[in-house]
């Protein structure tokens, strides 16, 4: 979400999406509200429903104790997890490296860290160039792969256990003596122009990218936005600057699969223990205003559907009321059951897709965003309708049904978080990075099952301000009838999204790629 | 998605689903496993009196489970006329049945069938061509919505997918391709009877509740995925050209016009065909003892009608003997592909075409991503792939492409052809061959810890194949394919009159003023 990414279309391979963890909102609930009101209706007029369901027994379930991977600090500080797995014949791997987009300090050259994730893969090293590692690697099914993302870059590996050490090798190869190539940085400028003037052909891309800049400011860590001008200035030394400073952080490896844990804890100890002591990124202070309330349009005439963002600022994981936060989520737009779905889709019939909650991200604020999609003329009707359910968390009391399924559905498939072994290693790294403790998932666990209905009740009113939202609108204009001034939330506000074109006069800058 | 070359040839207009996102494990690489015997040491089968196959694979890494239930049915088998009507289907079997979702069946029942005789009635007026009365129809209109809010008085909405989520279920969904419709999701172990009991009702006790309000929520997903995305757009109407015969050339999600008309009716007629224990295979796979569960799954997969497989249809595409193109001009960037029909899955050369498709656009190495991204750098992505739009009938062999900014598809075309013809006149080489064959070996064994992608292919190959162990049996074909092979099919296939193309041309919007728009 907070990714501004998401607009490129062509960011490199990254294996570890959750840096870029958007509002995880965990499946299902209900909105008993229609049901009751039916019932008091209706007195006395239906039989009792039997809910055979449930009568089924539900047995204990089997012991399970995760496997946790095996921590061990380097001398300087690097962290490396050790994750062994010996179900298939495979090792895979990564390092991840503290700083990204959102750490870019020349907004000229906004974009620089795609085209680092994307290009210091197909340099290659010198000792084996982009393409013969292709070749090297493709023989043997295996993979080698960079990416950049907003708060992080990452080198990653995986191949069968027969192929492990040279692709290990290789891995490390490239993590310590890139060789950034003029060429293939040219190629990955291409391939991202590519995505740049295409970013306006997606409605559904272009509400999210835009409802973020509401949210975040157009130009900020989250949501500037690479331009054909800024991509074109970046240069190799770029490249190699955010290498050689990046790779002093605190990086953290992670290995799983098929091994010996002994003769891997040394091959990994040889590869890193040599580095000088890590200097830690400074540490964040992200702060956001949130967007200036309203209702912000944009056209798009080849559409049949407007996409609805409606939008405000979120939270980070630290906030204590994190645990009351998921369940208000679960309520408002988690699953089927939830107040969002109920009423847009199942009653109203007016979107297939619908959904939203209050985010939260590890390290910085998140979006609240909730979301509708639905056929141009019902704009007006659908966004309404989703307004009135966020308001109602402050208005339609949460009943104990609710809390219930709410609660029920996040910590019966509570168990999904860890029940493999390399879920359980990311969560490992993830918290790592974050600086969170180990047995986090264990504490919003306790915190989850503790959540009570005054607790909902409460973080609903300290959270959810409906005068604070923004509302955008993307659809064909023409067809929204009645007009977003129904919606009574005063002017609607045009955003222009038109994409700099350089070498052209600002007046036709960019119309033939709207 | 581990190479960037398929972000926007391959989209979420892919596959039709019940919530948003899918990811279709369907094509399954095939290759020989960890190995057949310990699976087949670990894998129990059993074909119930009624028809349906029940398999249950045992993996106690984790005390959960995931399903996949696979019917042999799916949007090529709608009625002419009814064209989206298989995936309709698919979003009502999440409405409930007689004993879950309803306050009353009795009395709900009864109100349906008033609702699907204010539909009728309605229909008949609207479909009139002449004559038709437009107060009456006003009236015929609030009739069926007041038939529909009498009978949503008795529905309690959503309760199957609650009573399943509060139960833990994970990863909740369905999907319809034109070949087959799939149920599945993964929940802790201790849930299996209750996931059995809710399966097994919706499968066989399905009620069309709320159907035309879920309608205009399909409606719904095909504007986004079809009307309002242009690369969804453009390959309706690559397909719809590529076909004159056979229904893979229809709108799998529905044309409009039958797609808003489609009533309860119909739904259940084609539940009744399509969904009979024949048609079904229903895959387990997890923390499951299959001699404790199979008596209990066999006690409620019991409950689904018998009933012969339905009769397969008659229709077979002509041969082609004419290029066909598709232009499509608008105000988006470009975009080509192109179609070749190429046979069904159950074709002795299925594994060649899988060759094809490896050697020409797996990963970095690919063909067409070393000439037309790396070398020529005229395209940002450029692949083949197959079978598209189905898999179980004569299909298509696409190749797609993505230009640059200042590139053209006329640009693309030409380089695909290029390459094509390569494949036609010299034989690939001896390592692109071995790394087609090794991939595929290992994207096997990938697939092999994970449950829930299990569960896809052993529903898949046991429904497809008539055995699951063909997903390891496959690697046979696939060691057997050869160089003169590969140049053998390209020859036979690769050959314009059997060629459909469909391109995007980006117009400026001056000339879309002066010609009024491109298609819509």
């Amino acid at each position: 979400m907070t990714n501004r990414d998401q607009g490129s279309g062509v960011r490199g391979q990254s294996r570890k999406k959750w840096f870029v963890d958007s509002p995880a909102f965990p499946s299902g609930s209900v909105w008993f509200g229609a049901i009751v009101a039916t019932l008091i209706a209706l007195p006395l007029l239906h039989a009792q429903q039997s809910k055979p369901w449930e009568k089924i027994p539900t047995p204990k379930l089997h012991d399970f104790k995760p496997q946790q991977p095996k921590r061990i600090k380097l001398k300087n500080g690097i962290v490396v997890f050790l994750q062994e797995d010996h179900e298939l014949p495979f090792i895979s791997g990564s390092v991840m490296i503290p700083g990204g987009s959102r750490d870019e300090t020349e907004p000229a050259k906004t974009g620089l860290l795609d085209l680092y994730g994307a290009a210091w893969r197909t340099s290659g090293t010198e000792k084996m160039d982009g393409d013969a590692m292709d070749d090297f690697l493709e023989a043997r099914a295996a993979h080698i792969e960079t990416g950049g993302d907003v708060d992080s870059t990452a080198v990653s590996w995986d191949s069968l256990k027969g192929d492990s050490d040279q692709v290990f090798a290789l891995a490390m190869d490239l993590l310590f003596h890139p060789k950034f190539s003029e060429e293939k940085l040219q190629l990955a400028k291409e391939q991202m122009a590519t995505g740049i003037v295409r970013r306006n052909d997606d409605e559904g891309e272009i509400a999210e990218r835009e409802s973020a800049k509401l949210v975040y400011g157009a130009n900020g860590p989250y949501t500037r936005q690479p331009e054909l001008a800024t991509i074109s200035a970046v240069t190799l030394a770029d490249l190699e600057a955010w290498h050689d400073r990046t790779l002093k952080g605190k990086l953290i490896v992670g290995v799983s699969g098929d091994f010996d844990p002994v003769a891997m804890e040394a091959k990994v100890r040889a590869a890193f223990e040599g580095l000088p002591p890590v200097v830690a990124l400074p540490a964040r202070h992200d702060e956001f205003a949130g967007p200036k309330p309203g209702v912000y349009f944009i056209d798009k005439e080849d559409v049949n559907q407007s996409n609805v963002e409606i939008v405000g600022l979120g939270t980070d994981r630290r906030n204590p009321d994190v645990p009351a936060l998921a369940v208000m989520n679960e309520i408002l737009g988690g699953g089927f059951g939830s107040r969002l779905f109920q009423k847009v889709r199942t009653e109203l019939g007016l979107a297939y897709e619908v959904g939203g909650g209050f985010g939260m991200q590890y390290d910085h604020p998140a979006l609240f965003q909730a979301e509708v999609l639905t056929k141009s003329p019902s704009t007006v009707d659908a966004t309404k309708a989703a307004l009135a359910e966020i308001a109602g968390l402050n208005t339609k009391p949460f009943t104990e049904e609710e809390l219930k399924r709410a609660k029920d559905s996040i910590l019966n498939s509570f168990l999904f978080r860890y029940d493999t072994k390399d879920k359980v290693l990311d969560e490992r790294e993830r918290l790592e990075f974050y600086g969170y403790p180990a047995d986090y998932l264990e504490t919003y666990k306790a915190g989850l099952e503790k959540v009570t209905l005054a607790d909902v009740t409460a973080v609903a009113k300290k959270y959810i301000h409906p005068d604070k939202l923004a509302v955008l609108v993307v659809g064909n204009g023409p067809e929204i009838k009645p007009g977003l001034d129904a919606l009574d939330l005063g002017p609607v506000h045009p955003v222009d999204i038109t994409i700099p074109m350089p070498g052209r006069p600002a007046g036709e800058a960019g119309t033939a790629e709207k | 998605m581990r190479s960037r070359a398929f972000s926007w040839i391959w989209k979420s207009w892919m596959m039709k689903s019940f919530l948003v996102p899918m990811l279709a494990v369907l094509s399954f690489a095939v290759a020989q496993g960890q190995d057949l015997k310990s699976f087949e040491q670990r894998t129990t089968t059993k074909v119930l009196p009624n028809g349906l196959t029940l398999i249950v694979c045992e993996r106690p890494e984790a005390p959960v489970f995931s399903f996949s239930t696979f019917i042999d049915a799916g949007d090529v088998n709608d009625p002419s006329g009814e064209s989206g009507l298989a995936h309709m289907f698919e979003h009502l079997a999440f409405k409930g049945t007689s004993e879950i979702g309803t306050k009353d069946y009795a009395a709900e029942k009864v109100a349906l069938a008033k609702v699907e005789a204010a539909n009728d009635a309605y229909e008949a007026e609207y479909l009139k061509q002449v004559g038709r009365d437009e107060k009456k129809l006003a009236e015929l209109h609030k009739a069926f919505v007041e038939a529909q809010a009498e009978a949503e008085k008795y529905v309690i909405p959503n309760q199957f997918t609650e009573v399943a989520d509060a139960n833990g279920a994970h990863d909740l969904n369905a999907g319809t391709g034109l070949d087959e419709t799939q149920f599945y999701w993964s929940m802790p172990e201790n849930r299996l009877e209750l996931w059995a009991w809710l399966e097994s009702g919706r499968l066989s006790d399905t009620v069309p509740r709320e159907f035309y309000k879920e309608r205009d929520v399909v409606f719904e997903e095909r504007r986004m995925r079809t009307d309002s995305n242009p690369i969804g757009r453009l390959y309706e109407q690559l397909v719809a050209t590529a076909y004159v015969a056979h229904n893979y050339g229809r709108s799998g999600v529905g044309w409009p016009s039958e797609l808003s008309q489609i009533n309860a009716t119909e739904a259940m007629a084609f539940h009744k065909k399509y969904y009979v224990g024949g048609d079904i295979v229903v895959a387990v796979v997890g923390d499951v003892k299959a001699s404790e569960a199979m008596p209990m799954l066999e006690k409620y997969f019991s409950k689904v009608p018998g009933g012969p497989k339905p009769e397969d249809m008659t229709t077979v595409e002509p041969k082609q003997f004419a290029e066909k193109s598709v232009i499509i001009r608008e105000q988006t960037q470009p975009f080509y592909v192109e179609g070749y029909h190429r046979p069904s899955y159950r074709n002795p050369d299925d594994a060649v075409y899988d060759a094809i498709q490896d050697i020409m656009s797996n990963g970095r190495v690919s063909r067409m991503y070393r000439s037309l991204v790396e070398q020529q750098q005229i395209a940002a992505e450029a692949a083949g792939f197959s079978p598209y739009p189905g898999d179980k009938y004569p299909s298509l062999f696409a190749f797609a492409a993505v230009p640059l900014p200042g590139h053209t598809p006329a640009q693309m075309r030409e380089a695909i052809h290029k390459e094509i013809e390569k494949l036609k006149t010299a034989d690939v080489t001896d390592a692109e061959l071995q790394m087609y064959k090794t991939r595929a070996r290992a994207d096997l064994l990938r697939g092999l810890a994970d449950n829930q992608g299990l569960a896809n292919a052993l529903s898949e190959y046991q429904t497809r194949y008539g055995d699951w162990r063909e997903l390891f049996l496959q690697l046979d074909r696939v060691d057997k394919v050869t160089k003169a092979d590969i140049r053998r099919v390209a020859n036979q296939v690769f050959v314009a009159s059997n060629r459909t193309s469909a391109e995007i041309d980006t117009e400026t919007p001056a000339a879309a003023a002066k010609n009024d728009g491109g298609a819509k």
